[in-house]
């Protein structure tokens, strides 16, 4: 298990290695380019040469990445050009960051805590109405698009709520700790600061759970369906064990495995989503920071955010390849 | 009164936009203590149906149960779902017939075994575990203690098959129903499950309900034999009668399909023709009709009763094979 987790952490390495050399010809392919986008178009030719020079996007792009790659191994990832100018590239990793992965755990949390129930319930009762009912509303939910229904939530429901609609929290003067708000409130016990920064969240967060919901409530109800056919179910209820123990420990337990592996490929869709999420509520994450940097052409900063959320996934679909061995025991022990 | 007595128990499976099909059609038998009563058929006559139904696990929708399963004179039928779920596993146990996927994977099988102590005889998990560590050993499982904590897929099929039997006997029910705890494993392995069944049968009194279409099986152990054909039981014998002297012709034909070493020399196995798709309705004569060698134009017309043809033997055929009167043959 150490060496499958070491080997594969190895992986990690090799995979960061090669798209930092792809993202990094292909950003410098896109049309335009952070000159154009700070000096406009109307800029002198000298004054272009200029700055071209100065973020060193004259020299061959080889020799630009060979530099690049020398300064990261010690932690300095650039400048940005575009984002929050002349604040450094991993600064506004580390401040972004947080953000945007409270978004992702609150909403992939909500998408589990109600996905795996109902999808649960609906299996059991296959074929009812609260099947029928439930399957065609997580059609709907992956059907509808992330930024309308953020949109919907934002201007109908949070006045409905009084829940906030901007930023991440209300200037409180809250103590920073690990820039995850909400981990930063419970930390110093600061309740309140903890409380605003939740109802910040809320919003957001049910926009962006929507699809991951749907698709995990659609895999544990096939799962569940699947697994109450299987004859150890028979087995389990020959013994006349009571439903909870059966639904727990027959069931879900085998259900789990097609379960987990779809949260973790859902990890993608989720900072996929939290651009637009982001973008809706004006939450200064990582995909709000994201789009600005397309737009503005902030190599440094799109360079080290788009590594980062690989390594994220990567990291998650490890920690799920390294859960199916916890329970599974067939892979444990093989 | 029989510890369980099975009364014209009739399952029939209702699917929307099909015809209702009978899987089970008025079977009847009685289970004394320390008695093995076999069910005996080819695949498909409804042995499974009729085990579920006792059980009580037939899906709750879809199937129609008549007829009464008494278990010391009372109905199961009639119980709820949550008093039936008390019964299972305390009085009446199971054992099936694919002993891998009758186990969980995912769980040891020290959990598999105590988990129905910990529901029944209200043992903490501890003291649970011991007993099921005396239940492993008993059932003859090598070094329980090590298997305890090890998981169905670490365990030959045999030993899976004992786990099974010690889940099944570990609250001591009465009645214990078998079905085909012996198909899905090599013959000298067979052997062994069954023998160990036989052994802890005798020893507790435990009531076995037999279920096989292995006559072998029927031989070796079973007091009394319920040869069903097509959800009815068509021939009910004590042992010794029926292999001495099949009166049905199903039966007749079962027992020719399998070797004999005291058979004459040359003397040509006689498998039974066609299959069970040949089968015509019950209501409109009998089933086994269109595959019958000794088939009348009767026989195709009208429906054959039940009969008591005497010696406590029941048979429904309107042309039975005659008995031999000369040559006895002993199993
Ligand atoms: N849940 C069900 N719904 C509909 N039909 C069923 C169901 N369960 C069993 N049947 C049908 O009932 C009939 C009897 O099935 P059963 O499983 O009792 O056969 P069996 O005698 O045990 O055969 P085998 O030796 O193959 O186990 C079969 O024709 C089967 O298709
Ligand atoms: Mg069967």
């Amino acid at each position: 298990m150490l060496r499958y987790t070491i080997r594969r952490l190895i992986q990690l390495v090799g995979v960061v290695l090669v798209l930092s050399l792809l993202l990094f010809a292909w950003l410098r392919a896109l049309p335009g380019g952070p000159v154009s986008a700070l000096l406009g178009e109307r800029a002198t030719p000298e004054s272009r040469e200029a700055l071209t020079k100065q973020l060193g996007l004259d020299q061959p792009i080889f020799v630009q990445y060979v530099k690049f790659l020398g300064r990261a191994l010690s932690g300095d990832f650039g400048v940005s050009t575009g984002v929050q100018p002349g604040d450094s590239a991993m600064e506004i990793f580390l401040q972004r960051f947080p953000a945007t992965i409270e978004l992702s755990f609150l909403a992939i949390v909500i998408a589990v805590a109600l996905g795996i129930p109902l999808g649960y319930l609906a299996a059991k009762r296959r074929g009812g109405w609260f099947d029928n009912l439930s399957v065609a509303g997580s059609l709907i939910g992956v059907a509808v698009p992330v930024f309308f229904l953020a949109y919907v939530l934002k201007d109908v429901l949070s006045a409905a709520l009084g829940l906030p609609t901007q930023g991440r929290q209300d200037a409180i003067g809250a103590t920073r700790v690990t820039g995850f708000f909400v981990v930063d409130g419970v930390i110093t016990q600061e309740w309140d600061a903890a409380l605003n920064a939740l109802e910040h969240l809320i919003l957001p967060a049910i926009a962006l759970s929507t699809i991951p919901f749907a698709v995990v409530f659609r895999i544990t109800r096939a799962a569940v369906l699947d697994v109450l056919n299987e004859d150890f179910v028979r087995t389990a209820e020959s013994k006349g064990l009571t439903s909870p123990v059966i639904r727990r420990r027959h069931v879900l337990r085998n259900a789990m495995l097609p379960v987990v592996t779809t949260i973790g490929l859902q990890t993608g869709a989720l900072l996929a989503g939290a651009v637009l999420t982001e973008k809706v509520f004006s939450l200064p994450g990582v995909g709000q920071a994201l789009a600005i940097g397309f737009e503005r052409r902030d190599y440094p900063v799109l360079l080290l955010l788009i590594i980062m959320a690989t390594v994220v996934y990567v990291v998650v679909n490890l920690l799920v390849d390294l859960s199916y061995a916890f329970i599974d025991p067939r892979i444990r022990t093989r | 009164m029989a510890l369980l007595e099975v009364r014209d128990l009739t399952v029939v499976f209702e699917r929307k936009g099909e015809q209702p099909f009978t899987a089970v059609d008025h079977v009847s038998f009685d289970v004394e203590p320390g008695q093995t009563v076999g069910l005996v058929g080819e695949s498909g006559c409804g042995k499974s149906v009729t085990s579920l139904a006792v059980m009580g696990l037939l899906p709750r929708r879809g199937a129609r149960i008549g007829g009464t399963v008494n278990y010391e004179g009372v109905n199961l039928l009639a119980l709820s779902d949550r008093e039936m779920r008390d019964r299972r596993g305390r009085d009446l146990g199971m054992v099936f017939q694919d002993p891998l996927s009758s186990l969980n994977p995912v769980i040891p099988i020290g959990v598999q075994v105590t988990e129905v102590l910990e529901r029944h005889r209200d043992m903490p998990r501890k003291k649970a575990m011991v007993e099921a560590e005396d239940l492993l050993d008993k059932v003859g499982i090598p070094d329980p203690r090590r298997r305890l904590s090890e998981y169905p897929h670490q365990l030959s099929g045999g030993m899976r098959q004992r786990a099974l039997i010690a889940i099944a006997l570990a609250c001591r029910p009465r009645l214990l129903i078998a079905d085909e705890p012996t198909t899905a494993l090599d013959v000298t392995i067979q052997a062994q499950i069954l023998a160990l069944l036989k052994e802890l049968v005798q020893d507790m009194g435990t009531a076995l309900v037999m279920i096989t279409h292995d006559l072998g099986v029927v031989a070796g152990l079973c007091d009394e034999v319920n040869v069903l054909y097509g959800g009815r039981v068509v021939e009910k014998a004590q042992r010794h009668e029926l292999f001495a002297q099949p009166r049905h012709p199903y039966t007749h034909g079962l027992l020719n399909s399998i070797p004999r070493l005291d058979a004459p020399r040359g003397e040509k196995l006689s498998p039974i023709r066609g299959s069970v798709a040949d089968n015509i309705p019950w209501e409109q004569g009998c089933a086994f009709a269109p595959r019958c060698p000794n088939a009348l134009d009767v026989c195709v017309q009208r429906t054959p009763e039940q009969e008591d043809v005497g010696g406590g033997r029941l048979l429904r055929c309107h042309n039975p094979v005659q008995p031999v009167v000369t040559e006895e043959v002993s199993v």
